[in-house]
């Protein structure tokens, strides 16, 4: 009986916290300014700790995102790939 | 997480200015900055019930024929469109100012705007108050 309420409460201080999440944005045959433009929707929209993962081919966009990214005092993890398919990694 | 502020003021009503003034500004907003757009004279005609997309092209718009063929290029290009990119703007918490003194000239009542964007109404204090404190301001 006392181990089982011990454990509901364990269990409802994990449920509590929230995991960290990660958000995928396919930007890929969108145009200026848009990678740029759903980027940061999906920053406002994300919690701390989560990942943000933007994928796309607009080749300024590849040098533009991780500019907001730095403006905005967030951490950019990676820029990978070339300059017409390319992968960025955010933690907020 | 706001660094920076952009203020622009948009007078004309042609689509092709209104994509630089929402293109700049949805990069400034994107870019973390707070965005004020004023809207004054021929501009307000765009702020109407369904008229943002209704203003001619500034140079070759040929009778219409030049906005349609613009208007295809940017389709192949896969461009946003500008109603498109008004929503994105509002969504990011771009500010849209209607110049109360121009509407009054231009004979524009409150009732034919869209409300729903317009942030406020206001006169040339406001529009100078926010750009002192502004970064950058462009004139559009």
């Amino acid at each position: 009986m006392i181990y089982g309420r011990q454990n509901e409460i364990v269990t409802h201080k994990r449920w509590d916290q929230k995991m960290a999440q990660e958000i995928n944005v396919d930007c890929r045959g969108e145009n200026c300014p848009v990678p740029l433009v759903e980027t940061r929707k999906a920053i406002r929209k994300a919690e701390k700790d989560d990942v943000i993962i933007v994928t796309g081919d607009h080749p300024a966009s590849k040098k533009e995102i991780p500019m907001a990214v730095e403006a905005m005092g967030l951490e950019l993890l990676s820029v990978e790939g070339k300059e017409d398919n390319w992968e960025i990694k955010i933690r907020i | 997480m706001m660094s920076g502020k952009a203020t622009l003021i948009v007078a004309s009503g042609e689509h092709d200015k209104l994509y630089s003034a929402f293109i700049i500004g949805n990069g400034a907003l994107a870019m973390g900055m707070e965005v004020s757009m004023y809207f004054t004279f021929w501009s307000l005609e765009r702020l109407k019930k369904k008229g943002i997309n209704k203003g001619p092209l500034s140079k070759m718009n040929f009778l219409g024929l030049g906005k349609l063929f613009l208007k295809w290029k940017m389709k192949k290009a896969n461009v946003r469109t500008l109603d498109k990119m008004l929503d994105d703007y509002v969504e990011l918490g771009g500010k849209i100012f209607a110049c109360d003194m121009t509407m009054g000239i231009m004979g524009i009542n409150r009732e034919d705007l869209r409300d729903d964007i317009i942030t406020e109404y206001c006169a040339v204090g406001t529009y100078v108050k926010e750009a002192r404190e502004s970064e950058i301001t462009l004139y559009l």
